[in-house]
């Protein structure tokens, strides 16, 4: 009884935790949009394809810190 | 208070609709096939409505037919080169398939097949599977190569070559994992906003407008990922194809 609301406290410590992980998805994406608005200030003809690219990328970088957030939606509903 | 709040999760609790067993297995018909055949039905009237009397200036569904058409087909061009555009119907099929059942999912007290990770994995191992299998026919053992970039010093190829692996091998898994844990956590987001409209009914206008926005980012994202699942597959498919 006592060791099961243990369980689920650490289980809850856990997915605070696991949020931690979304910093460095966040600081990715940062670092490809600020590649991003300095290419278009160099040239601001290829903005279509940098545009592209970049959000290819993001998507990429992105994905890492949702798996952050899975294992701590997993961590808080099962 | 645990017992007021609804659940975020149970919206993906697959139901059974017609319960079929068959030799002891389980193959009824649940809410995900039936927004799988929603999702063909409708991709299915949009492309059929558009091709239907072709006209040399064309009207406005065929149009649309034609603009998504000629993307996907530039998308493949450019990334995997003009030899790739046998594989097109694959690529389409992908695309308009994982759009359609995103986009079914933003409707209210609809089901999101996508976020499901056994739906993505299957389509991920398919690309997975397809490209190697493609890449064997096309060099033989060649195909290896991949593993060892070109003007890479033998001396650290023991290292290089078991990351390069890894990294292949951990492509499908990546490819499924962003698209259902994308659908998953923005649907989770969204009922959870909606349960705070109830639960403060005094203050509710601020998680609505919230909501509000919420959703016009979750479009995006459905065709965002759309997108990136197309264009990564078509970016595998270039590896196998071209060796790098």
């Amino acid at each position: 009884m006592e060791s099961e609301a243990l369980v689920q406290g650490m289980k809850f410590i856990g997915a605070g935790l696991a949020t931690i992980g979304m910093v460095g998805a966040a600081i990715g994406i940062g670092n490809i949009f600020s590649g991003l608005v300095s290419g278009i200030a160099r040239n601001p003809s290829v903005e279509k394809q940098l545009f592209k690219n970049a959000f290819i990328g993001a998507a990429l970088a992105e994905a890492l810190g949702l798996f952050a957030f899975v294992i701590s939606m997993l961590l808080l509903f099962k | 208070m645990a017992d007021k709040i609804h659940n975020p999760l149970e919206q993906f609790q697959i139901k059974e609709i017609i319960p079929i067993e068959f030799l002891g297995y389980n193959i009824s018909f649940t809410n995900s096939s039936l927004f799988m055949c929603l999702a063909v039905f409708v991709v299915f009237l949009l492309l059929g409505l558009s091709v239907k009397n072709p006209t040399k200036i064309p009207s406005r569904i065929q149009a649309f037919g034609e603009v998504l058409y000629g993307f996907l087909i530039d998308m493949i061009d450019s990334t995997a080169g003009p030899e790739a555009k046998k594989f097109a119907p694959v690529i389409f099929s992908l695309f308009i398939f994982i759009l359609a059942c995103n986009f079914l999912g933003l409707v209210p007290y609809s089901f999101t097949v996508t976020s499901h990770i056994v739906v993505t994995f299957a389509m991920a191992i398919f690309v997975f599977l397809s490209v190697t299998l493609i890449g064997f026919i096309r060099h033989g053992f060649h195909f290896f190569s991949l593993f060892l970039p070109q003007g890479v010093p033998l001396l650290i190829a023991p290292f290089i070559i078991p990351i390069e692996l890894f990294a292949y091998l951990v492509r499908p898994v990546s490819l499924s994992v962003r698209l259902a844990a994308n659908m998953t956590a923005g649907h989770v987001a969204m009922k959870v906003i909606a349960g705070f409209i109830i639960m403060f009914p005094m203050v509710s206008i601020f998680p609505f407008a919230l909501l509000t926005l919420l959703v016009g980012f979750e479009i995006f994202v459905a065709v965002l990922q759309a997108y990136i699942f197309t264009i990564l597959s078509c970016v595998y498919l270039s590896d196998a194809m071209n060796l790098h």
